[in-house]
């Protein structure tokens, strides 16, 4: 994702004085090397030296369960993250994302509603199921963000608790009678313990989502300026917000079904982006993927030490973490303001 | 929209109010359908061993009635010193600290030992905790520089959410047969609440319910604005911080009965100020109490005798709260 031709980088030079391709190749590789750490984290022993001397048990495990997990944990991250900046370029609003509008919680509707009516269903109709649901739910979010009178900046992100306050509801209803609450509370939590080749390919989906993202990072900055404006700059803008719902809600659809979900994620990533590098959306994009795979990554490491050999799943870890650090960002800003 | 000295709460009313029916009025009413909905309760399917069914149920009844109290009571107070008709404790986070200090207890000296200390002196050790970090915190969040509405409701909720998230982290990390103790204690429903705990929390609710009494003019000379309030001569510092104690009592008390119950304030409080055309809290108070205590215990029955259900009341509250609260929103009733 980095543009490295010469005449590219020296001509925007100028334009970009923070977040250069330079900057972004030392933050890739310093994820890379998180990941490499992560594949060496594990109950059963796999060491570089067992590697090396060729044990067939060591390579086995590295092949069938760690580099699986850790590819997966690199997607999801890079993916939540993107789709979260994608909401929040949709809805005009730093504060929105696939877990606080309801997305992810359609998502887990959508599950629930096939786990009932077909018991035997392939992952695959789960998770179109599940995609259809978050599109329908966070449909429903950006008409009720239209329709309010006020387009106060508070009331978006209210609304969307809300209105994912009221999806979890009716899911935890039928779930209690129909005795899926367990079930439920394992979707909805994100753990990457169940991670297994063959088990984890469908979330390559959301690389190329994330890829779509990226190219179209503008026309969701456009659209998000609302109808008339950007048919004024010659934007098809039911297209181009049909597309971000759809690249949001597959995403956390297939997060949702693979892993659970990530809370928060997508809310604190983009806005440290945005701290650090300012608003170009267009330059965030491999930022906040970049960010969003390392926080991810570094979540998971700690979630398979703290309580070793236990573990702990992911989405704990962010949840307590991401909102930390996102209190401390709202909270230093208003230091600043004060 | 709290920087503005503006009767926000008066300026509502005037546009507002449903004509014609008084506040004393609309008391009376009510006080006799909640007590109609109680008595339903109670004696409806009235079989078998009553001598065993009745305490059982009046327990229940008494738990609901203290919950829709303290749920009802501290929501208004909180909205009345916040300047505004969304923030509610709940929303603030206050019951996700409760929840936090309950875990980080077990976590510290272990479910036994918390266990053993009995019903009182825990509930004691915990309000006292909980009203010591709800006053650091919330004072400091509403008292300090920091105006903006937006960003209390935000750091609110992501309060709410840390304090969650810090409680999951530790129940995973407490031993799994102390985490089951720890998960009775802070999932009874209403059908196992406990006689003692009941006790104690009705001795606590009435302790502050006497400060909150005595405040009352107070409260309706607050709900017109921090500056105008402070123009009046209302020491407003210290009334706010009077209120968050109230609260954080209030909350310890409905969450550590049945749990937290996130819309179901915001639900009455709403519904107590379209109702009631004055905005004086002797009046908005008991409106909204006696609305909680239909809506809970009308609620439970309803479901119990219509749909066979047990406890997927909160489920329901939860529901339909958050869709009266979407269509207050849209139709620009709540801001």
């Amino acid at each position: 994702m980095t543009r490295s031709t010469p005449a590219v980088s020296g001509r925007v030079a100028l334009a970009r004085p923070r977040g250069s391709g330079g900057q972004l190749a030392v933050a890739g590789a310093a994820v890379i090397a998180l990941a490499i750490a992560s594949m060496f984290v594990g109950v059963s022993d796999v060491s570089l030296p067992a590697l090396l001397a060729g044990d067939r048990t060591a390579w086995d495990i590295f092949w069938i369960s760690r580099v699986p997990r850790t590819i997966s944990v690199i997607l999801a991250g890079m993916a939540m993250s993107v789709a979260g900046l994608i909401m929040q370029l949709m809805a005009r609003n730093k504060f929105v994302e696939p877990s606080t509008v309801g997305t992810v919680e359609s998502a887990s509707l959508g599950i629930l509603v096939v786990t009932v009516a077909v018991p035997g269903a392939s992952l695959l109709a789960k998770m179109s199921t599940a995609t259809v649901f978050a599109a329908a739910g966070t449909a429903l979010f950006l008409l009720v963000l239209r329709r309010i009178p006020l387009r106060n900046t508070l009331l978006v992100p209210l609304v969307g608790i809300m209105l994912g306050g009221v999806i979890a509801a009716i899911t935890t209803f039928f779930a209690y009678r129909y005795d899926l609450l367990q079930t439920l509370n394992s979707w909805m939590i994100g753990d990457f313990s169940g991670v297994l080749r063959g088990r984890y390919e469908l979330l390559w989906i959301v690389a190329v989502l994330t890829l779509v993202g990226y190219l179209c990072a503008d026309r969701f900055t456009m659209a998000g300026m609302g109808q008339e404006f950007s048919t004024n700059l010659g934007l098809n803008y039911n297209r181009v917000m049909t597309l971000g719902l759809i690249i949001v809600s597959l995403i956390s659809a297939v997060v949702v079904v693979n892993i659970g979900s990530i809370p928060f994620l997508g809310l604190i990533v983009p806005n440290l982006v945005s701290i650090i590098f300012g608003d170009n959306v267009r330059r965030a994009v491999p930022w906040v993927a970049v960010f969003g795979a390392g926080f991810v990554l570094v979540c998971d490491i700690i979630g398979r030490t703290i309580r070793f050999p236990y573990e702990i799943p992911v989405g704990v870890i962010v949840s307590a973490i991401g909102s930390a650090m996102f209190l401390y960002l709202l909270l230093r800003k208003r230091e600043r303001r004060g | 929209m709290v920087s503005t000295g503006l009767p926000t709460a008066l300026t509502q009313h005037q546009r507002r109010p449903i004509k014609g029916i008084s506040p004393k009025t609309w008391i009376i009413a009510l006080s006799v359908v909640a007590v109609a909905v109680v008595a339903a309760f109670m004696l409806i399917d009235l079989r078998g061993n009553i001598g065993y069914i009745l305490p059982r149920r009046a327990i229940k009844v008494g738990s609901m009635i203290l919950v829709a109290y303290a749920v009802g009571v501290s929501t208004v107070l909180f909205q009345t010193v916040t300047s505004n008709r969304i923030l509610t404790p709940s929303i603030m986070g206050f019951d996700a600290l409760y929840m936090l200090i309950q875990t980080g207890l077990t976590f510290a000296i272990g479910g036994q030992a918390l266990l053993t200390m009995g019903a009182p002196a825990r509930f004691v050790t915990e309000v006292a905790l909980m009203v010591g970090f709800s006053f650091l915190l919330y004072r400091w969040l509403f008292t300090g520089g920091g105006k903006s509405l937006h960003l209390m409701l935000l750091v609110g909720i992501v309060f709410g959410t840390m304090f969650r998230g810090i409680s999951s982290l530790l129940q995973r990390l407490i031993d799994p047969s102390e985490f089951i103790i720890l998960q009775d204690l802070f999932f009874a429903s209403f059908n196992n609440v406990d006689g003692l705990l009941l006790l104690v929390s009705a001795l606590a609710v009435a302790a502050v319910s006497t400060l909150a009494w005595r405040m009352r003019h107070q409260l309706d000379v607050l709900s017109l604005g921090r500056e105008t309030a402070i123009n009046l001569g209302v020491d407003h510092k210290r009334s706010v911080i009077s209120v968050l104690i109230i609260c954080s009592v209030l909350v310890a008390v409905s969450t550590a009965l049945v749990g937290p119950i996130t819309f179901f304030g915001l639900l009455i409080a709403s519904l107590a100020y379209q109702l009631c055309s004055h905005f004086r809290h002797a009046y908005v108070l008991p409106i909204a109490v006696l609305l909680g205590i239909i809506a809970l215990v009308g609620g439970q029955l309803v479901l119990e005798q219509v749909f066979a259900f047990d406890t997927a009341l909160s489920i329901v509250i939860e529901f339909v709260g958050g869709i009266v609260f979407i269509a207050l929103l849209l139709k620009g009733k709540v801001k």
